[in-house]
């Protein structure tokens, strides 16, 4: 193989990385409120209103960190927000979450727009302000030494910002903490029969909230990923429907972590193809439409959906506010 | 928070409930105004003289206020079907594909004919474009809400490539299609009214204002006025009951779908046939998701439907009046306040019900 | 004496609970003592499941004192209960279809916060129930793939395994078969002898004379009677629960039957997992003549009315009606009331009317296409209203105000509502489904007159009831099911309670 070819693969593989990390924390989040039976079709509001407090926040304060933390605080709010209409409320989920997704891109551009006068974008970050890449150990070592892998290494495994690498690490916690915990037990039946829950003496309303401020958390790193790692700086709709596209990913995963995991590296790809094949003459095929690889998540979820190839099955209790019956 | 319904009299649910979430998310509103930096009630002073001072503002309030009518229709019909439309968007996308491919082959067909059947062609489209979500709901199970958002994207990549590949203009960067034929464009309103001696200043209110009116009258009549409505209404409310009626739920949410997806291509017909003149990327603009909180607001009811729509246009218009003044507050305040009403009015609707109660309540004791 | 005696395992003292304008529990009190089984009967909504929900901490009773062992309890949650040593299995289950049986069994008794080492222990304590008691099950298992038998064997091991002093089972025979039912019954008796005390809620008395040491009577939400098993009999706490002589021998003047309207050969068909609900079920109606089915519920009968009224297609069988063979076209609810075959559904809330419509609405639900309603694809309120008001009156429903929510009628007027709408366009065949469930005294009596006078008038009657008596007092034949077969016919008039509970049992002719 040629080497030209193997850093071409290596490019692509790193901006799949670089894609995917937004859409692995909201298909997280994702995850945890829907195994819990509170359907988030909020993620992308999550995300986006994350991505402006944590630029708003990295630009003040000069601190990329101080920037993480108020994207997950801002993101947490919205997320209680869904939290009090979908459990204390009971209201309609779907509701709920359109209003979300409403109130964040308006307040998002309202707010830039009135602080920094950009039309809703806020000052690029410099510095601390952002988070730079970070390379692991032995990247160079590996990159002068051993061909292939140490470029794959260099290349896609490191360099990337400290967000990343926490994105990667939740998948781990999610799946760890839902199969093998207390709480991952409990969010796992109260999502299938909270009644069942209720009887056995647990809060469904407290295990709820639980689920949906981790989703609210886990939206906040993604976003903040977005405005504050992968671009310097807020810009309005910057999600670009990457939070529905993580909806997409759970669903195409069958609500399992490892496999959503898989869905949005896959919907990563595509997008880092897309991207390179912009405007690329092939052979036979002309100019690339680029526009049916990024429409593919979603048809591919909607052929999923109709179950002519497999079958998603939603957790059974999911969009349904838990009322006791008389 | 007990699971009780909460009983309320009739006009006490139709109209106090709404306009208590209503008044809510205004004062939402004037906070982030105050948040800003701004006078709330200089604000909506000025918003309320752009959008209702002049005859100008008024026609601008209405060309908006017809936009929120198609959506708003669109919604609120699959709601009764107990189906939650959010494809509005992408069903108007198409619709609007549908228009302009409609437009260019309209050459040869005789100048009265053009319009209709451009319009035709936009609720096809429409109509289309929700009958797939219908359909994989009725006879494959997938969940319309899904599938519509998921339709909505590809509506929106589907449009970026057909006006740069296929019908986009020649030779022009911007992504639009030519100018449609002056047959098939619809009729600005101070251009119809002029001959009656009625002088209106130009605005971009035209003749689908009154086809917003028909439409409104046309469900008020399918909703409670015929079988079909019925059959509707049944499935929504019990899909169980309409299949020991006979009435099929498949082929209802099918049905319900259509003619949702079709009002929604009117958002196409004001937008592209009647103020454009062309197909723009984006045209759509959000008017589909401002949509699912006038019909939540209009408690699914055209007449509620009709007067959410004008409030929303009364904000639009007024909103970008208001920016022109005060630059701080953008138009994005407008989907700001959909946002806040769609929680109001829609989810947190059993927040807002006990509070009138107790409202109610406490007015009856005092 | 008295300081030896131990406290009573439970004592509910005044208890009283509202739902709105309803009184589910009025000054309720109960006294069960230590290692017995109690019986609570009652009719469907005389308030016996809400004070259990009370008893487990489901709902919070309004007034009135739980006692547990003599200690004054506050019971606010579910949590409460299982800490006072209280474990009830539901009638409906609590369990978690996608989980193992392990899980479910730990779900809420995880013993820290990771699970390993809860599950070790899960096993080791399923292990030692199943020696103890017999209960023998697979902790692996699905909970969803289990039979309904497995799975309330699942639900009565959650409350053993958190260690349970006071079970309470509500209505736990209604989804088994007779087999099971002994064997959860020779259950009780071990966990008695354990010491262990048992709450039995059904509203079968053959069960209440056979298992319970005491027996306690609700109606209307207030209790009526304690007594001891061995001191009652049947009929009186028929008596007790009703509130008067039960009167069911209703005047049913002798009738030859006409020729047959309605056949069915070897109807078979199955549910959505593929089981087979019904199988092989031949049966005739003849005009004038009713049909009961007898039947625990559960055994096909559901099956059957639905695979007639054509809201589910059969896998195999036949049926005419009037002799000719209906097509897959035909069997359509809208083509079959066409043909005069009309539908009184066992669920009136969940299939018979959409409760959201007012009285009117729902007066015309399945004739929506009748022209009377008004002109090609319209409808007209006011002749809807003017229907539904003349209707409203024939068949005294009250209040008789047709533009009233159909949710704020009382059941008994609900069913009337339906009542009128299926019988006064003169039915050739009415299916009937429960046609008395959670309607009172005074309404069934109306209910039971009409059926007779459509019998009178020529119409050919499937009565489909859980409610033996019904079926007894009303059916000209009765067939039994189980297992969704026919085990057998009776003539009215030969039948005898003991001799069909032998075939609803599945105890056939050809066995016995």
């Amino acid at each position: 193989m040629t080497m030209d070819l193997l850093q071409l693969i290596a490019l692509v593989l790193d901006s799949t990385i670089r894609l995917s990390i937004p859409l692995i924390c909201a298909a997280m989040a994702g995850l945890w409120s829907e195994k819990a039976g509170v359907v988030d079709i909020g993620l992308e509001g999550k995300m986006l209103i994350a991505a402006f407090a944590s630029a708003v926040a990295a630009f003040v304060t000069g601190s990329a960190w101080v920037g993480l933390s108020a994207g997950i605080l801002a993101s947490l709010v919205l997320a209680l927000v869904h939290g009090f209409a979908a459990i204390t409320w009971r209201g309609n989920q779907i509701v709920s979450g359109v209003a979300i997704n409403m109130l964040a891109a308006g307040l998002a551009v309202i707010l830039g727009n009135a602080w920094y006068g950009q039309g809703g974008r806020t000052p690029s970050l410099e510095g601390a302000a952002r988070f730079g890449d970070i390379t692991l150990p032995f990247a160079g070592w590996m990159r002068e030494n051993l061909q292939g892998l140490g470029l794959i290494y260099h290349e896609v495994v490191s360099g990337h910002a400290a967000p990343a690498y926490l994105a990667f690490f939740c998948v781990l916690v999610t799946a760890l903490v839902l199969k093998r915990t207390r709480f991952g037990l409990r969010i796992r039946a109260v999502g299938e029969n909270p009644a069942a829950v209720d009887t056995a003496g647990i809060s469904v309303t407290r295990l709820r909230y639980g689920a949906v401020a981790i989703s609210g958390v886990l939206c906040g790193i993604g976003g903040t990923y977005l405005a504050v790692a992968q671009s310097a700086g807020f810009l309005p709709h910057m999600t670009a429907g990457r939070g529905f596209i993580a909806l997409a990913a759970v669903i195409f995963a069958n609500w399992r972590p490892w496999p959503a995991l898989g869905a949005c590296l896959l919907f990563g790809l595509l997008e880092a193809i897309a991207i390179r094949l912009q405007g690329v003459t092939l052979p036979g095929i002309g100019l690339v439409p680029v526009e049916a690889i990024q429409a593919l998540p979603f048809i591919i979820t909607i052929v999923l959906l109709a179950g002519f190839i497999g079958k998603a099955t939603p957790p059974r209790a999911s969009g349904l506010p838990y009322v006791k019956e008389r | 928070m007990s699971a009780a319904p909460i009983d309320l009299p009739r006009w006490a649910d139709v109209a106090l409930v709404p306009l208590v979430s209503v008044a809510a998310a205004l004062l939402v509103a004037g906070l982030v105004v105050v948040g800003i930096g701004e006078n709330p009630l200089e604000a909506t002073a000025l918003l309320l003289r752009g959008a209702l001072g002049s005859a100008e503002g008024i026609g601008f309030t209405l060309y908006y206020a017809t936009n929120f009518i198609f959506t708003g229709l669109a919604v609120a019909v699959a709601f009764h079907a107990g189906l939650f439309n959010i494809g509005g968007e992408g069903q108007a996308t198409v619709a609007g594909i549908c228009a302009a491919v409609a437009c260019t082959a309209l050459g040869s067909v005789p100048g009265f004919l053009a319009a209709p059947l451009a319009i035709l062609a936009a609720a096809a489209g429409g109509a289309l474009w929700a009958f797939i979500p219908g359909w994989l709901q009725a006879k494959r199970g997938s969940h319309v809400v899904i599938t519509t958002i998921m339709l909505n994207f590809v509506a929106a990549t589907l449009i970026v490539y057909l006006l740069r590949e296929v019908i986009g203009k020649p030779g022009s960067m911007q992504p639009e299609t030519p100018d449609f034929p002056t047959s098939a464009v619809l009729t600005p309103m101070h251009r119809l009214l002029a001959p009656l001696g009625i002088n209106l200043p130009a605005t971009p209110l035209n003749t689908s204002f009154l086809l917003a009116l028909a439409a409104l009258f046309a469900v008020w009549l399918l909703i409670w006025r015929t079988r079909l409505g019925y059959a509707i209404r049944t499935v929504g409310a019990n899909p169980r009951a309409a299949a020991y009626a006979g009435i099929s739920p498949a082929a209802v949410t099918m049905i319900a779908m259509t003619i949702s997806g079709a009002l929604a291509g009117g958002l196409a017909v004001n937008e592209a046939l009647g103020v454009q003149h062309r197909l723009v990327l984006d045209f759509t603009a959000g008017y589909g998701f401002v949509g699912i909180a006038v019909a939540l607001m209009g408690r699914g009811h055209p007449v509620g439907v009709g007067l959410a729509a004008l409030l929303f246009g009364v904000l639009y218009q007024g909103g970008a009046e208001l920016s022109f003044d005060k630059p701080t507050i953008t138009r994005d305040m407008v989907v700001v306040i959909g946002g806040v009403l769609i929680l109001f009015a829609g989810a947190l609707d059993g927040l807002f019900r006990r509070l009138v109660a107790s409202m109610l309540a406490t007015g009856r004791t005092a | 004496m008295a300081s030896q005696a131990p406290p009573p395992a439970i004592e509910l003292v005044g208890i009283s609970k509202r739902f709105g304008a309803v009184a589910a529990n009025r000054d309720v009190s109960l006294v069960v003592a230590r290692g017995s089984i109690h019986g609570i009967v009652g009719e469907n909504g005389a308030g016996k499941s809400t004070l259990m929900s009370i008893l487990y901490g489901f709902y919070e009773a309004d007034s009135g004192e739980i006692r547990i062992a003599g200690v004054p309890r506050r019971i606010r949650a579910s949590a409460d209960a299982i800490a006072a040593g209280i474990g009830m299995v539901h009638q409906h289950f609590m369990l978690v279809e996608t989980l193992s049986v392990a899980e479910n069994v730990l779900l809420g008794a995880e013993g820290g916060p990771r699970l390993k080492g809860g599950l070790a222990q899960v096993r080791a304590g399923l292990a030692r129930l199943s020696r103890d008691y017999g209960l023998a099950i697979d902790p692996d298992a699905i909970v969803g793939d289990l039979s309904v038998g497995l799975q309330q064997r699942v639900e009565i091991l959650k409350a053993l395994y958190r260690g349970a002093e006071i079970l309470i089972l509500d209505e736990p025979t209604a989804v088994l078969t007779p087999a099971e039912a002994d064997q959860l019954f020779a259950l009780l008796r071990a966990l008695k002898a354990q010491g262990k005390t048992v709450i039995l809620i059904t509203h079968k008395l053959r069960e209440i004379m056979d298992v319970t040491d005491r027996v306690s009577v609700m109606r209307r939400g207030e209790m009526v009677a304690h007594v001891a098993t061995s001191e009652t009999s049947p009929p009186a706490l028929a008596e007790a629960m009703v509130g008067r002589r039960v009167l069911l021998r209703v005047e049913k003047p002798p009738r030859e039957p006409g020729p047959p309207v309605l056949e069915a050969v070897g109807l078979s068909c199955r549910d959505a997992r593929g089981t087979e609900v019904l199988l092989d079920v031949s049966l005739t109606l003849h005009a004038g003549e009713i049909v009961g089915v007898a039947g625990v519920a559960g055994n096909g009968q559901s099956e059957l009315l639905e695979v007639l009224a054509g809201l589910i297609q059969p896998s195999r069988g036949v049926i005419r009606l009037d002799g000719r063979i209906l097509t897959v076209a035909d069997r359509h609810p809208a083509r079959l009331r066409e043909r005069g075959l009309m539908h009184i559904p066992e669920d009136r809330q969940r299939s018979g009317l959409v409760t959201a419509f007012s009285g009117a609405e729902n007066a015309i639900l399945g004739y929506q296409h009748d022209p009377v309603f008004g002109m090609g694809p319209f409808l007209s309120p006011a002749r809807i209203e003017a229907h539904a008001r003349e209707a409203f009156a024939a068949y005294d429903v009250r209040p008789p105000d047709p533009a009233l929510k159909t949710a704020k009628f009382s059941g008994g007027n609900q069913q009337k509502i339906v009542l009128a709408r299926e019988i006064e366009r003169e039915p050739r065949v009415l299916l009937v489904g429960q046609p008395t469930r959670g309607v009172d005294i005074g309404a069934i009596e109306f209910i039971h007159r009409r059926l007779l006078a459509l019998r009178e008038a020529g119409v050919a009657i499937l009565l489909v009831s859980v409610e033996l008596e019904e079926v007894m007092a009303l059916s000209d034949r009765i067939l039994a099911m189980c297992g969704g077969r026919i085990t057998g016919e009776r003539a009215a008039d030969a039948a005898d309670e003991r001799d069909l509970g032998l075939l609803m049992a599945g105890v056939t002719d050809e066995a016995a």
